[in-house]
């Protein structure tokens, strides 16, 4: 699981796809998790990052994880 | 180290220039409270769902309906419209206050009687009222509106029996401007209905005529509709006047004034195109005073509003069960409440905040109700923040109808608390329970025993 590599990503959660055109706004959470994505974190890596950080428990936040990818790939954010 | 404060991961797409067919977000700070009382502090009280009525919202949206009428005429009453709210609390509030009953049926009536109200000061309308009804109303000289002809020789039959004269009023239809014109209810105006009720009323000299009463629709955006229906009956006073040489003594308006919700398909929030109370009392009360009755032969004017006054007054408090995504990449909402206890949402896009705080980000979702119903909508469409499952939500502007429309399907009905001007709760009924609901059911000797 890998963020296209050309896709623009700031820390504020603005992100870019220069491919498309495409502008979006990312919420911390979801900012934060695309950064790990881009520096090629498994998700499991993820996992364990997201959980240590944020007041989450992890069934919660697997469910929530594995709903922002589907949100990803529909957007045609990540490596095939 | 502090763990952060966490918010499920979302992006959003940012379509600069393009028109959000959602509509704008509305929601910016959460309604964390009802007067003055904390929305989880209700919630852990008395359970998800809930409503809750503001009993100090009731008394100011009366006071200031009465107000709008009376700085403009001399003799004005209100009669509270059961079928809106017969909670009988509810109810109570506004014979607090002075309101009459307008009752639809025999079980309303018995309620309005149980409720306190003297009998002469119940109307009783509606196109179902029973011989044994009738027979008790003229027996408690309420104001009895004539819906249809067979009831009013039902009535002069009952009245043959009777050493009594009863005050009646008739019901009349008639075209206003609007569509659809309701022409079920009472006697036709424009092609002479209305008159030869007047006239077979008059012949029989067995029942006074009191009154008039016309109800043109519901949720009325035009106040020129109510002008219209006022100079005819207007007109039909002056004529019975001259006629038979006595005066109407009440023209009674009905109800349909609009609430400030917004009705499915407006273009506009109902809080920016609902005329107020204000218009529509100008535009009754300046058509009688204008028509050319002497002073003294001014009929008391009778207003049946039910929505406008109880239904910025509830609340309908729940949370969310679960969220989902759709097969298009939607965000679906389930919340535990659905169009079984919230009938108004097949009308309304109801207005619905979180209760809890919540960041800037939102999302486009649909909320669905509890029911395993493909029909239970609440929104179809609503930009809201982000919600996950056990936050809860409030619901605006839901008093009308609710609770009296509501289903007992699939689910029970939930509590209903009122909120008294000093902020206390009050529980004033109670939620459903399987006991309640089965202690009604009979099961055959032969369906006793199943064996699987």
């Amino acid at each position: 699981m890998k963020l296209k590599s050309n896709i623009a990503t700031s820390e504020s959660g603005f992100v870019f796809n220069p491919t498309s055109g495409d502008s979006y706004s990312a919420n911390s959470v979801a900012a934060e998790i695309m950064l790990l994505l881009k520096e090629n974190n498994s998700i499991r890596e993820i996992n364990q990052i997201m959980l240590s950080r944020y007041e989450v428990d992890s069934s919660h936040f697997e469910k929530d994880l594995d709903d922002f990818i589907a949100q990803l790939r529909d957007q045609n954010l990540l490596e095939l | 180290m502090e763990k952060l404060k966490y918010e499920r991961p979302v992006i959003k797409k940012l379509n600069a220039g393009i028109m959000n067919k959602f509509g704008m977000r509305t929601e910016f700070t959460p309604h964390t409270h009802i007067e003055g009382v904390a929305v989880k502090d209700i919630i852990s009280k008395f359970g998800s769902p809930v409503f809750v009525i503001s009993e100090r919202q009731i008394r100011k949206n009366y006071q200031q309906a009465v107000r709008s009428f009376r700085t403009r005429y001399p003799k004005v009453q209100f009669a509270w419209s059961y079928k809106t709210n017969y909670m009988n609390a509810v109810c109570k509030v506004f014979h607090q206050e002075g309101s009459w009953a307008e009752v639809v049926s025999g079980f309303e009536y018995h309620k309005a009687l149980g409720n306190g109200v003297p009998g002469n000061k119940i109307i009783f309308n509606g196109p179902d009222k029973r011989e044994e009804e009738i027979i008790l109303a003229i027996n408690n000289d309420s104001l009895i509106h004539v819906d249809h002809f067979d009831e009013l020789f039902l009535l002069m039959e009952i009245v043959e029996k009777m050493d009594k004269r009863p005050r009646v009023a008739i019901r009349v239809n008639m075209d206003t401007g609007i569509y659809p014109m309701w022409d079920r209810f009472g006697f036709n105006y424009e092609n002479g209905q209305a008159w030869n009720a007047i006239n077979k009323i008059m012949a029989s000299e067995k029942l006074e005529l009191v009154g008039l009463h016309s109800h043109i629709g519901t949720f009325m955006l035009s106040t020129a509709a109510y002008a219209v229906a006022t100079s005819k009956l207007c007109d039909l006073a002056f004529n019975f006047n001259k006629k038979f040489g006595k005066a109407i003594q009440y023209l009674d308006l009905g109800g349909g004034f609009p609430s400030s919700n917004t009705l499915k398909g407006a273009y506009l929030p109902g809080a920016d195109t609902v005329p107020s109370i204000d218009e529509f009392a100008e535009a009754i009360t300046s058509t009688v005073l204008n028509y050319g009755f002497k002073q003294q032969e001014l009929p008391l004017l009778i207003l049946e509003t039910g929505r406008a006054l109880i239904d910025d007054a509830g609340f309908l408090l729940g949370s969310v069960l679960a969220t989902k995504r759709l097969s298009d990449g939607r965000r679906a909402t389930i919340l535990d409440f659905g169009v079984n206890i919230l009938f108004t949402s097949f009308w309304y896009d109801h207005k619905i905040t979180p209760a809890q705080e919540f960041s800037h980000h939102t999302e486009d979702m649909v909320l669905f109700g509890p029911l395993c119903m493909n029909i239970d909508v609440v929104r179809e469409t609503v930009n809201l923040p982000l919600l996950q499952k056990g936050d809860q939500v409030v619901v605006h502007k839901v008093g009308a109808y609710n609770m009296t429309q509501w289903m007992q399907f699939i689910s029970m009905r939930p509590s209903i608390i009122m909120i008294d001007e000093n902020e206390s709760m009050h529980q004033i009924r109670k939620p459903e329970t399987l006991a309640y609901l089965e202690s009604l059911e009979n099961i055959p000797e032969h369906l006793q025993q199943i064996k699987l």
